[in-house]
C-alpha cells in the first residue's frame, strides 16, 4: 500500500503521535494463537442445544404439527412451537417505526420460504436435538410460490406475505422510494443519445469464518446473559425485549470479538428463541448455525435488478438519468426496505446530472429473506452504474475515464437527493489511477480539482 | 479460440453511516489509579480492529501512548448505547464519541496537573509519552501516573469524560426524495486487467489497481488489511459467488465451501492499493468509513474488462464462464 500524501496536503494536519501511525494491533497475538475468546467458547454445565425444524416448502399452509414423537426422543428436554413465543410476529426495524410486523419467530399456520423455522427442539446433545427434529411431523398444504420479482409485481400473483397484503413494501411515498430532480423527460428530449439497459445480480453469502449463534445462561434471578456475535448489541436486546415481552432490564448481552460479520449478523434471529428456551427450561442454551444454515438460512445479500436509462450528449455530458431499482427482500422485510431506500439516495452515482428520476422498490418473493450485507443498497447499484458508464463512453466514442471526468461531481454540486457535495475526491482518485496504470488521459483532466472556488 | 486480454475501469463513492432512525453512539472514558485510560463502549469489533482504532483515537486525544488505553466494549450492562457496527459507521460514529469523552477527561487531567504544578491548566500540554509538561518549560512536568494518583487519593477528582455522537434522523421527502441519509463520502477508482479464455469462458484477473480516498488513514496497516481484503471480496463477488446460481430458481444453492465458490489464494490477482486522504469535516481526525466501499469498484471494473477482452457484455452477476460462453455463442449467432 502506498499513501499519496501530496493530494490534499493543504487541508490535512499530519505529524500526530498516535493517529496515522501503523501501530500493531493489540488483539492480533490472541487471534493468531487461538487465545481470543469468541461467544462459542462459553460452556456451562447442563448446556442444552437448540435445533430447528425447517420448512421443506417455499410456500405452504400448516395443517397440523405433531411433536409427540420428538418429545419422547431420548435426551429431548423441550419442544417449542409458535404458541410458546410471547410476541411471535415481529419485524426488527419496528424499533424505528418501520412496520408492519411481518415475520414469525416460529411459523404459525403458514410458511413463506424453504428453510423457515417451524419448531425448536432442545436436547442434551446436538445429536439428540437433530434426531428429534427429524421426528417432528408437520402436515403441509403446498401453495403456489413466486420467485421472480417481475412475476411477483404482476396483478394476480400469489401474495407472499399477508401482513403486507401486496408483494412490495409500501413507503409513505407509495409503492417505491422516489427521488425527483430537474425534469428527466426534457433531458431525454435534448439528448444526442439514449441508452436503456438492465442489470441483475444474484444473492450472495457473507461467508463469515464464525457462523451466527449465541449461548444463553440464566443468571438465577430471572435475568439472562446472552453471549452473542451480533453486530449490534442494543438493537438485538431491544428487539428481544419486544419478542419475549420481557423488560430490557432482565436482559444482559455480551459480545466481544466477532469472527466476521459483513452485515450477516444484524438480523435478530437466534437470540430471542434461545433466551426463551433458557427461560422455559431454566437451563443454559446454545443455538449456533451450521455452515449449511449460514449459507441457505441466514439472510443473504439481496438479488437486485437495476434498469438505467440515460440521455447523453456527444460532448460527454449526461443530461438525464432515470433509474428503477428492485430489491428482492425474500419473504420478509428485515432490513430490505431500508436497503432499497439507501439505493434511492445513492443514485445517480458520483456524477453531477441535472435531471434525475429514481424509483426503488422492495419486493417480496418466496425465498430466504435477504438483509444487510457490506455495501447494502449501493454495491449492485455501483455495478450497474459503472458498467452503464462504460457503455455510454463507448457509445459516444470517448475514453471511459475522460467520460467520467466530464461528469464527476465536485464540491458544491447539488446531488439529486438535494444535499450539496462536500469533500469530493472522485477526480483525484481517477487522476491517481490513470497515473498508476499509465492510462493516457488528456492534460485538462489531469489538472482538474474537486475543489471549487467559494464552495 | 484464444486467450484475450482486456482492461476495465470503475469509479465510485460511498456514504458513511445509516441515518434512517437517527445514528447515535456513546462512549465513556475514565482513568484508573495506574494512569491508564479505560474506554467503555457497546460497539462490536467484527475482527476489523475496532478496538485498536478506538484506543489510538483516545490516546491521541488525551495525549498518551496507545498502549495506555484499554477498550471495554460489547457489554450492555457496562457499555453506553451504540447502534451497532454496520453501514461503515463504526470508526466514524464511535470515534467521534470517544474524542468527545477523551477531551473531557483530558481537561480534568490537565486541571489536576495544574494544581500539582501550581500553574494554569491552559499552560500545560502532553508530550505523548505519558507526561504533562509546561509549555515552553519542559523541565517542569508531571507524569500522568502521578496525576491519576493525585486525582484519586488527594484531589478527589474523577478523570473521566462522556462522549455522544448523534446524527439526527432524516425523513425523506415523499415527493422529491430530499434526504440526508449519511454523512461524509469515501471514494475509489479501480483499474483491472483480465485474461479471458474464449473457449472455456474462464476469467483470470491479472492485476487490480485500487485508488481509495478514505478521509484519513488512522492506522495505515489496518487500512491496508481492510482495503486488500475488500478488493479480494470484490473480485469474488464479480466472478464467483452466489447462493442461487440460477436465480430466480432456488435450486443448486451451495451449502458449504466445496459448493459455494470463492477464489482461492491462486486465483487472487496482483493487488495494488493507493490511498488518498481528504479529511472529512465531521470525521474523527478526518476519517471516513471505507469498510464497505472498498469491495465495490472491482465488480464493474471486472465486468468492463471482460467486455474489453472478448466483446460481450455480461450484465448479470456473477460473471461465470457459462454466462460468458452463452454471450459469445449468442454474439456468434448474430
Amino acid at each position: 500500500m502506498e499513501l499519496r500524501k501530496d493530494y490534499f496536503a493543504d487541508v490535512r494536519k499530519d505529524g500526530l503521535n498516535e493517529i496515522g501511525q501503523p501501530r500493531p494491533r493489540l488483539d492480533s497475538p490472541g487471534h493468531v494463537t487461538g487465545q481470543t475468546a469468541y461467544f462459542a467458547d462459553r460452556n456451562f454445565p447442563g448446556l442444552l442445544h437448540l435445533k430447528m425444524v425447517r420448512s421443506p416448502h417455499h410456500h405452504a399452509r400448516i395443517r397440523s404439527i405433531d411433536t409427540s414423537e420428538a418429545e419422547k426422543h431420548p435426551g429431548v428436554v423441550r419442544v417449542l412451537t409458535a404458541k410458546d413465543v410471547p410476541h411471535n410476529v415481529y419485524t426488527i426495524l419496528i424499533l424505528i417505526q418501520i412496520g408492519p410486523e411481518d415475520e414469525t419467530v416460529l411459523a404459525d399456520g403458514k410458511v413463506r420460504w424453504k428453510g423457515e423455522a417451524v419448531v425448536a427442539v432442545l436436547a442434551e446433545t446436538e445429536r439428540a436435538a437433530q434426531e428429534a427434529a427429524a421426528r417432528v411431523k408437520v402436515d403441509y398444504e403446498v401453495l403456489p410460490a413466486v420467485f421472480d420479482m417481475d412475476e411477483a409485481l404482476k396483478p394476480g400473483a400469489p401474495i407472499v406475505n399477508e401482513y403486507h397484503g401486496r408483494n412490495y413494501y409500501l413507503y409513505d411515498s407509495g409503492e417505491c422510494r422516489k427521488v425527483r430532480f430537474g425534469d428527466v423527460e426534457t433531458g431525454f428530449g435534448e439528448a444526442d443519445h439514449i441508452l436503456e439497459q438492465s442489470y441483475q445480480s444474484s444473492p450472495i453469502e457473507h461467508a463469515p469464518t464464525e457462523t451466527t449463534g449465541c449461548v444463553v445462561a440464566p443468571e438465577g434471578n430471572d435475568r439472562f446473559t446472552c453471549y452473542t456475535n451480533t453486530q449490534a448489541m442494543f438493537f438485538t436486546l431491544d428487539n428481544t425485549s419486544i419478542i419475549l415481552q420481557m423488560p430490557g432490564s432482565k436482559l444482559h448481552f455480551v459480545g466481544g470479538t466477532v469472527g466476521g460479520g459483513f452485515g450477516g449478523k444484524v438480523d435478530v434471529i437466534v437470540e430471542p428463541i434461545a433466551i426463551l428456551a433458557a427461560k422455559l427450561t431454566g437451563r443454559p442454551v446454545s443455538f449456533i448455525y451450521s455452515r449449511e444454515e449460514e449459507m441457505q438460512i441466514s439472510s443473504p445479500r439481496a438479488a437486485e435488478k437495476v434498469v438505467i436509462k440515460d440521455g447523453v450528449m456527444k460532448d460527454g455530458r449526461i443530461v438525464a438519468r432515470k433509474v428503477t431499482g428492485y430489491t428482492d427482500a425474500g419473504a420478509y422485510s428485515r432490513h430490505s426496505p431500508y436497503g432499497a431506500q439507501k439505493g434511492a439516495a445513492h443514485y445517480p452515482g458520483p456524477y453531477t446530472i441535472p435531471n434525475v428520476w429514481i424509483d426503488t422498490y422492495c419486493v417480496y418473493t418466496n425465498r430466504t429473506p435477504s438483509s444487510a450485507m457490506r455495501g447494502f443498497g449501493v454495491t449492485i447499484g455501483d455495478f450497474a452504474l459503472e458498467v452503464q458508464m462504460d457503455k455510454l463512453a463507448r457509445l459516444i466514442g470517448m475514453d471511459p475515464l475522460e467520460f467520467r471526468f466530464i461528469n464527476a461531481y465536485r464540491d458544491g454540486d447539488m446531488k439529486a437527493h438535494r444535499q450539496p457535495t462536500e469533500g469530493a475526491a472522485l477526480i483525484e482518485c481517477m487522476q491517481e489511477a490513470a497515473r498508476a496504470a499509465n492510462w493516457p488521459v488528456a492534460e485538462k483532466y489531469m489538472t482538474m480539482s474537486s475543489y471549487r472556488k467559494g464552495a | 479460440m484464444a486467450i484475450r486480454r482486456g482492461r476495465g475501469v470503475a469509479a465510485i463513492n460511498y456514504p458513511t453511516g445509516m441515518n434512517l432512525g437517527g445514528d447515535p453512539t456513546q462512549a465513556l472514558v475514565h482513568s484508573t489509579p495506574t494512569g491508564n485510560f479505560m474506554v467503555t463502549l457497546s460497539s462490536v469489533d467484527l475482527g476489523q480492529g475496532m478496538k485498536q482504532i478506538m484506543a489510538q483515537i483516545c490516546a491521541e486525544t488525551i495525549g498518551v501512548p496507545t498502549d495506555r488505553v484499554i477498550i471495554d466494549t460489547a457489554d450492555t450492562d457496562t457499555g453506553p448505547h451504540c447502534m451497532g457496527t454496520f453501514a461503515s459507521r463504526g470508526t466514524h460514529r464511535a470515534g467521534n464519541a470517544v474524542i468527545q469523552a477523551a477531551k473531557e477527561a483530558r481537561q480534568v487531567m490537565l486541571e489536576v496537573a495544574a494544581e500539582e504544578l501550581e500553574v494554569d491548566a491552559s499552560d500545560l500540554e502532553t508530550d505523548g509519552h505519558g507526561n504533562i509538561v509546561v509549555k515552553g518549560a519542559p523541565q517542569k512536568s508531571i507524569s500522568i501516573f502521578d496525576v491519576a494518583l493525585s486525582a484519586h487519593f488527594k484531589r478527589g477528582r474523577s478523570i473521566s469524560g462522556r462522549g455522544m455522537f448523534l446524527i439526527p434522523r432524516s425523513y425523506p421527502d415523499k415527493e422529491t426524495g430530499a434526504m440526508k441519509p449519511s454523512t461524509c463520502y469515501a471514494h475509489a477508482c479501480t483499474l483491472v486487467e483480465v485474461e479471458v479464455d474464449d473457449e472455456t469462458g474462464e476469467v483470470t484477473v491479472l492485476t487490480v489497481k485500487n485508488v481509495f480516498e478514505i478521509g484519513r488513514a488512522l492506522n495505515p496497516k489496518m487500512v491496508e488489511q481492510q482495503l486488500v481484503g475488500g478488493s479480494w471480496m470484490g473480485i469474488s463477488h464479480a466472478l464467483y459467488e452466489t447462493t442461487e446460481p440460477y436465480y430466480p430458481s432456488r435450486d443448486h444453492g451451495g451449502t458449504d465451501f466445496n459448493q459455494y465458490l470463492m477464489p482461492g489464494p491462486g486465483d487472487l490477482a496482483e493487488t495494488e492499493i493507493i490511498v488518498l486522504e481528504r479529511p472529512s469535516a465531521d470525521g474523527p481526525f478526518g476519517a471516513k468509513g471505507p469498510g464497505e466501499m472498498c469491495a465495490n469498484p472491482q465488480i464493474p471494473a471486472v465486468a468492463n474488462a471482460v467486455f474489453d477482452a472478448v466483446g460481450v457484455r455480461v450484465d448479470t452477476l456473477p460473471i461465470t464462464p457459462e454466462r460468458i460462453l452463452r454471450a459469445l455463442k449468442a454474439k456468434a449467432a448474430g
